[in-house]
């Protein structure tokens, strides 16, 4: 909970050069509203900036998961080659939606995530973060409903992504034009590394969320046996049943000291770990984009090429369609360089994520650790401190 | 070499076999008797004939086992290499404590019983260690291997047909009446069965390990090796135990049963089907009054239900049903109250012992799946670590590489504590499974007990019985002048037959009061020796939690201190 991340924006505004720039936002207060099926967690997001757009100095506003959804999914249109930051799963279990344990997992999920987003030197500039964190609900409402024309297109452009990136061969087997794919050695090596990359992490994660998992089951057996302990030493009675019952005690004790840790475990080591395999998914995501932008520009190339062969053609013939196919060659001209352009930007923004993903997460993992190795080593305190001072009791019973 | 023991060895050697077998079915005590009358005082537990004035003797009375007091045994120096370390510090350095609590603990495991990661490792080591003062001289160590499968050569029909498994039985020890220092025998299962029903019925009222199941499914339903296996460490766990007790060690079945090669002496019977069957001949001639009406002394010693005599089985099942459901209180009632108290209140500590049990078996298996998690997350971040170093582009890739690895060799030694600790905690744990057996022994002295209560109620029944009858036969017949002949001859019989239910009634008291007297020493025995392995076990279980946690623990503070930077940075 201490990882509350309160950056200030990193952009130096040129209207504003008295003051530091900052943009810090907080998402807090999860509260449950409505009723039976149509429940759903609120949250406070209080916007505390100087940006010169922004109604500041402080702003509150309620949002729920899918203004967050909406948020994403606007700023990965928009912003493509950006890594955008990724979001907390939408909940499995109906069971588990509302548990204490998953809403908290989730806020602080949600405040990292907008808190990325306001510490990005772009994404920090967008349109979208600045309604996300200062409309009211009633506008927030409304945007949320009028996209969702758009969002009818996510299954495929997925279905596009997984295509393009993944089988190459259903393509050649059916018929279909050959693939057109990027030619970069060194690209190729990235796409191959966050493929393996999210393998191993979500390997690294499973283990990760069954320790969070045994150090519940320690706990739960060590107050077992701290009751049975206890019951002994009521039947054995004198000296060498209150040894039992200190014994039982201390079990009890160091089952509390577990269950705390697991949660801690969960909450400093497991989560990132989620994270890092969610961000991991998003830069897949983008990939598919570059993917896409690529075939764009070269079959708006290849049908340039081949509008500019007609034209020489009917240039030649002196066709009276000559003025109408200059025209639609001039259009397709300006889309193709508009699409190689896109492309390209892609590519400059994706080479300077990929450096800040690199140095981000080497950040987030060394913090991760920190937490897991202090945490089990205070564990491991703990419960030596707890056991140590039976010593004495059970040398003076033996003394006796 | 005592001479007593050599003869009485040869006698076993020598004797043939249908001899063995008469002496054993129509003289089950006798022969015992006159072997042992120069023995220590040990052998009065077994037998009720023998001379009246052993049962003042305390059974348990010194000579071998002194109080206590003097030392405590099974803090033996390298567990207790700090015991009056006063000062608590010298936990906290953990190479010195740790490895000094860590590697000799194999050596002093009182009961190395778990042969936990290989067999070879439960034949090794483990002294039996008594837990009686003198016992720092004393031992006995039994050592059970090399399963070898024989045949059984005679009464087979089929060539080839009958085999079993044998196994080798070594005893080491350095009590005298042993007479020999090592000695090995080959033994089968059968003959244990044997061993367990000869001990059953010469010390009555003692708590009397019980032996291994037959497992007569399972030994059909599971794989040869594995069952043979899985015997023998039973096996060894049961001689080991019986070499425990301060009584039983020293018995004579169980010195032939270590030391005397060949088929032991069959038991006083084969089987429940062949024992009902001869006392049901012998029924009609002891119901028609040719037969033995009257329990002989010497098989009073021995309970009803087991024995031969079904007459004697049918007159105490009607006496145990009259004391149940007859209005009237039977002649003799288990009177002491102290002893009713101790059986309920070892009722209860089964059940808490059963829980305990449970529990600890539950804690083992949680510490287990802990230590297996933490490694399979270090081998994870092992992967990851090989990985991102093979693709690294950047620096920060590196950087993070060398942070996994931090990680996962970390979570790899603990891993490795983990299962250590678990491997000890077993052992300490074990103790409540071995109580929780014992449990079983008690049982049964305790129903040694009330089934000799049972036979003497059945006598007194009898006798009073007998003597009413007595009295209307004289009453009738001093009523005829000169005597009435037949009835005259009637009322000396009956007067023989009271006769003899008298001397019957007295050894049966006698036996009854012996039993009670073995269950008090038992009781008391129990509750020391009780006493002792828990703390054991308890501190034992603390000291190894207390090691290992702070082994862990440094292990995770290394980490913590290699990135603690990435703390400072980030807040």
């Amino acid at each position: 909970m201490e990882q509350q991340r309160s950056l200030s924006g990193s952009s130096q505004s040129p209207r504003s050069p008295s003051s530091q720039p900052y943009l810090s936002v907080s998402v807090t207060d999860p509260v449950k509203l409505g009723n039976g099926v149509q429940a759903y967690i609120s949250y406070r997001v209080i916007t505390k900036t100087n940006f010169p757009d922004y109604q500041g100095p402080e702003k509150i506003v309620i949002r729920r998961y899918s203004d967050f959804v909406w948020l994403r999914d606007r700023l990965f249109e928009k912003y493509k080659g950006i890594f955008i930051p990724p979001l907390p799963e939408k909940s499995a279990v109906e069971k588990f939606r509302f548990s204490a344990e998953f809403i908290e997992m989730r806020r602080q999920a949600l405040d990292v995530f907008v808190n990325r987003i306001a510490s990005h030197s772009e994404l920090q500039q967008s349109d979208e973060l600045r309604t996300f964190l200062q409309a009211d609900e009633d506008t927030m409402e409304r945007m949320r409903s009028q996209e969702t024309g758009i969002f009818k297109k996510k299954p495929a452009d997925l279905m596009q992504i997984f295509k393009d990136v993944q089988s190459r061969v259903s393509d050649v087997v059916l018929g279909k034009e050959k693939p057109v794919e990027e030619s970069n050695p060194e690209y190729e090596k990235l796409k191959h590394y966050i493929f393996e990359l999210e393998n191993h992490l979500a390997e690294a994660q499973k283990h990760a969320y069954r320790l969070v998992k045994r150090h519940r089951e320690l706990g739960q057996s060590l107050s077992d046996f701290g009751k049975a302990a206890k019951l002994l030493g009521a039947c054995e009675g004198q000296d060498l049943g209150k040894a039992f019952s200190e014994l039982g005690a201390k079990s009890e004790t160091l089952s509390i000291r577990l269950q705390k840790e697991a949660h801690q475990l969960l909450m400093n080591f497991e989560e990132p770990l989620k994270d890092y395999v969610r961000a991991v998914q998003s830069i897949k995501a983008t990939i598919g984009e570059r993917a896409n932008a690529f075939r764009q520009q070269c079959e708006l190339a290849e049908t340039m090429k081949l509008k500019e062969i007609n034209l020489d053609k009917l240039m030649l013939t002196r066709s009276d369609r000559v003025g109408e196919a200059e025209h639609e060659y001039k259009e397709l001209k300006a889309a193709s360089e508009e699409a190689t352009r896109r492309f390209e930007t892609i590519v400059r923004l994706m080479n300077e994520e990929i450096v800040r993903f690199q140095e981000q997460k080497t950040q987030d993992m060394g913090l991760a650790f920190h937490e897991f190795a202090k945490g089990q080593a205070r564990l491991a305190n703990s419960i030596a401190d707890a056991w140590r001072s039976l010593l004495p009791k059970l040398e003076a019973c033996s003394a006796a | 070499m005592g001479s007593e023991n050599q003869g009485f060895e040869e006698a076993h050697l020598f004797a043939s076999r249908e001899e063995m077998e008469n002496l054993v079915l129509d003289e089950p005590l006798s022969n015992h008797t006159n072997n042992h009358q120069n023995n220590n005082s040990y052998s009065n537990y077994r037998s009720a004939t023998s001379s009246l004035s052993d049962t003042t003797h305390h059974p348990l009375s010194p000579p071998i086992l002194s109080t206590p007091a003097e030392s405590d045994p099974l803090l033996s120096p390298p567990l207790y290499r700090n015991p009056g370390a006063s000062d608590n510090n010298s936990y906290i350095e953990p190479p010195s404590y740790a490895d000094v609590i860590f590697s000799p603990f194999d050596e002093n495991a009182v009961n190395e019983i778990n042969g936990l990661d290989s067999p070879s490792q439960s034949s090794e080591s483990s002294l039996s260690l008594s837990r009686s003062p003198s016992s720092s001289s004393d031992y006995i160590k039994i050592t059970v291997s090399n399963p070898k499968k024989e045949q059984d050569t005679t009464n087979s029909l089929v060539p080839g047909g009958n085999t079993y498994y044998t196994y080798l039985i070594t005893t080491r020890t350095n009590i005298p009446e042993f007479g020999s220092s090592e000695f090995s025998v080959r033994r089968r299962f059968r003959d244990v069965v044997t061993l367990s029903d000869r001990l059953a019925e010469a010390y009555r009222g003692f708590f009397i390990p019980p032996r291994p199941d037959k497992n007569v499914v399972e030994s059909q339903v599971m794989q040869k090796q594995e069952f043979v296996e899985q015997r023998r460490v039973a096996l060894e766990k049961y001689l080991r135990r019986l070499a425990e007790h301060p009584v039983i060690r020293l018995s004579d079945e169980l010195k032939v049963f270590l030391q005397v090669d060949g088929r032991l002496p069959l038991p006083t019977s084969t089987d429940v089907a062949s024992r009902m069957l001869d006392g049901a001949v012998k029924l009609p001639k002891q119901l028609f009054g040719e037969g033995n009406a009257v329990v002989a002394p010497q098989e009073v010693v021995q309970p009803a239900k087991g024995g031969r005599d079904l007459l004697r089985l049918f007159k105490e099942l009607r006496q145990s049903v009259a004391n149940d459901w007859g209005g009237s209180k039977p002649p003799v009632v288990e009177e002491d109250k102290l002893f009713m108290e101790k059986k309920e209140w070892i009722h209860d500590l089964e059940q808490q012992l059963s829980n305990a049990s449970q529990q600890a078996e539950a804690l083992v298996k949680a510490q287990q799946d802990m230590g297996e998690t933490m490694g399979e997350l270090g081998l994870a971040f092992i992967k990851l670590t090989k990985f991102e170093n093979e693709e690294a582009m950047f620096n920060s890739q590196r950087a993070r590489a060398t942070d996994m690895k931090c990680l996962a060799t970390a979570a790899v030694k603990a891993s490795r504590f983990y299962r250590e600790l678990n491997a000890q905690t077993v052992k300490h744990l074990d103790t409540l499974h071995e109580y929780l057996g014992l449990m079983l022994a008690v049982h049964g002295a305790f129903s040694d007990r009330s089934s000799a209560l049972l036979t003497v109620q059945t006598l007194l029944s009898e006798l009073s019985t007998l003597h009413s009858r007595a009295e209307k036969l004289e009453a009738a017949s001093s009523k005829i002048f000169g005597g009435d002949k037949s009835r005259i001859r009637k009322i000396d019989e009956l007067k023989e037959t009271i006769r003899a239910t008298e001397d019957a009634k007295n050894v049966a008291i006698r036996e009854y009061e012996r039993i009670k007297e073995n269950n008090k020493c038992e009781l008391e025995r129990l509750d020391k020796e009780r006493r002792t392995d828990f703390l054991n076990m308890l501190k034992g279980f603390v000291v190894n939690q207390v090691g290992y946690a702070e082994k862990i623990s440094n292990v995770w503070a290394k980490v913590a201190e290699e990135t603690s930077g990435y703390a400072k940075d980030s807040s």
